[in-house]
């Protein structure tokens, strides 16, 4: 099993979420973050007083999937979110050790 | 006769407070003027509670929101009380050239409940009154919201107690004394001939017998409370993290609703300046809405230029500039004055905000001496100019006994001007100077550094303004 991970910009949520129940993902976890990477923050100017935010919102997504899933899944979000420009965003898997639904106490793949 | 009171048509003072219409049959109430009064005095409530404390308020952090909400209430609040207890007396009694006597004391005489009679308060016409209770009142939310405007100078890092204690000095010593020196005079039913008029003048205010004009507060209201403001942001320090760390408005919509509501309520504050429902109420109106405009357009676009985006915060901004600055000219210049004091109100508060703030490096958080000194002053000295009938103004009233009207021309009345707001800014610098040191000698002018980090809404007051 794996988790992916995608940072993605807000407004393309929507998108990513009905690419995913396209491709058989059955939940979800968002979360609204800031962060930095290549793309610039912006200046902000109050009456005299002139701020530099450098880190921006943006939405982190997480999806437990299957092994056999994960290339799917990643085309599914990339699809949904590519613009070409930079600040589209970045995807991470990771390995996943272990899956358990709390209400019946199943694990593994039959979790997910 | 010499002028000791050239004054200018109607400025805002008026009447004192003693036995005007004393004696003579019961003096008969105009009740258009009295409504239109009662309306004014509402609106310039309104300017205080919400409008300035949301403009105040949305600046911020929102960990201080509910602090500078608070402040601006209970100052509110603090001042009316003391307006009636003692505050009117010193300001709008006969006593000397710098401050009134003690017949008002508490209200004393405004209502005989043996007889059923309302003493009289004079308006700028001859032989048209309105109760004396309504004009007490309607100068009362004057002197309040001047204590609060000062208080967005050094939000975010004084302890409420010490705002309290600064509020009653400096009202006392500060805004009463130039409320009277500017606006007091007998009322122009004292007038009735020659000797009477001297005898008149010689009981009138200091600067308002220099003929200085202040149709609703440019001196008494913004330059004393934007002076204020400075020697406070100076006397308590700058925030913690100052010129290092964010310090964003948390709430802009909060803002723009407060400048709104403050457009709103000046109508009250300027053409009610006028305490009747007349030509001169009219003209003040008009020129509050056109200068505003003006300066929000100025504000804007100067920003623009400047700055490269046009801001909603600017915008806001601009508005109080525009609104600041008018206020002395209101009913004292014409149409075309009200535009230029507009325009060039946005862009030198524009500056003061911005160039002369980075000049100074003072704390003023809110831009207190930015907006209201510098527009206050601005507005005060172009009064001067566009007061004179060759620049479309009205002139002055030169003659209470006839009413008759003139100018002394543009530089003695930018003169006399000047000096008003020299007395203003001396005078109102050294109170709040002497009125937060005894503060801090009592209880000590700033939280501790950790409450102040933490948020003065939890620390001061126990509560905090959002959950979510």
């Amino acid at each position: 099993m794996k988790l992916v991970t995608a940072i993605i910009k807000p407004f393309k949520l929507d998108d990513v979420r009905e690419a995913l129940s396209g491709v058989g993902v059955q939940g979800v976890t968002v979360t609204e973050v800031k962060g930095f990477g290549r793309q610039k923050g912006h200046t902000e100017l109050y009456r005299g007083a002139e701020y530099v935010v450098d880190f921006l919102p943006k939405i982190k997504l997480e999806a437990a999937v299957q092994d056999g899933q994960v290339d799917a899944v990643i085309e599914a979000i990339i699809g949904a979110t590519k613009t070409g420009k930079i600040g589209d965003g970045k995807i991470f898997v990771l390995s996943l050790d272990q899956v358990i639904r709390i209400r019946t106490g199943e694990t593994g793949a039959e979790a997910l | 006769m010499r002028i000791p009171m050239t004054l200018l048509i109607l400025p805002l003072s008026l009447l004192f407070g003693s036995p005007l219409f004393a004696a003579d049959a019961a003096p008969v109430v105009n009740k258009g003027d009295t409504s239109w009064m009662l309306i004014s005095t509402t609106l310039v409530l309104m300017m205080s509670v919400p409008a300035l404390a949301l403009f105040y308020g949305g600046m911020v952090r929102a960990k201080n929101m509910l602090s500078v909400l608070m402040q601006v209430f209970v100052v509110f609040s603090l001042v009316t009380v003391l307006w009636v207890i003692y505050g009117y007396s010193l300001a709008f009694t006969t006593g000397n050239a710098y401050f009134g006597g003690f017949d008002r004391l508490f209200f004393n005489g405004m209502f005989d409940s043996a007889t059923g009679a309302f003493s009289m308060a004079a308006t700028f016409s001859k032989a048209t009154p309105i109760p004396e209770l309504v004009f007490a009142a309607f100068q009362a939310t004057f002197a309040a919201i001047t204590c609060c405007l000062i208080l967005g100078a050094f939000v975010e890092r004084v302890k409420f107690s010490a705002v309290l204690i600064f509020t009653v000095l400096w009202f006392t010593f500060s805004y009463a004394p130039i409320a009277h020196m500017v606006w007091f005079w007998a009322g122009p039913d004292a007038y009735t001939d020659a000797a009477a008029a001297d005898a008149a003048n010689a009981t009138a205010g200091l600067i308002w017998g220099w003929g200085a004009l202040d149709f609703a507060g440019g001196t008494v209201v913004h330059i004393n409370a934007g002076i204020a403001g400075l020697v406070g942001a100076i006397l308590v320090g700058r925030r913690l993290g100052f010129g290092r760390e964010a310090m964003k408005p948390h709430n802009l919509p909060m803002t723009m609703i407060g400048a709104s509501l403050l457009w709103t309520g000046w109508f009250g504050f300027n053409a009610g300046s006028a305490l009747e429902a007349n030509n001169y109420a009219a003209l003040a109106f008009m020129n509050t809405f056109l200068a505003t405009a003006c300066a929000v357009l100025s504000w804007t676009f100067g920003e623009w230029v400047l700055k490269g985006k046009p801001s909603m915060l600017g915008g806001a901004s601009g508005a109080v500039a525009g609104l600041v600055a008018i206020t002395p000219a209101a009913g004292n210049v014409g149409i075309m004055g009200a535009f230029v004091i507009g325009l060039a109100a946005g862009l030198v508060c524009l500056w003061g905000v911005t160039g002369l703030k980075k000049l100074h490096r003072i704390d003023d958080s809110l831009d207190v001496f930015g907006v209201h000194a510098l527009g206050g002053i601005l507005g005060a000295l172009l009064t001067g100019v566009f007061n004179s009938p060759d620049l479309g103004g009205p002139g002055l009233v030169t003659d209470w006994v006839t009413g008759s009207t003139g100018f002394p021309g543009i530089a003695a009345q930018v003169m006399t001007q000047a000096k008003a707001v020299v007395v203003t800014v001396v005078w109102s610098g050294v109170v709040a100077a002497i009125a937060f040191k005894v503060a801090d000698l009592i209880v000590g002018l700033r939280p501790s550094e950790d409450e102040e980090r933490e948020g003065l809404d939890t620390t001061c007051h126990g509560e905090s303004a959002y959950h979510m």
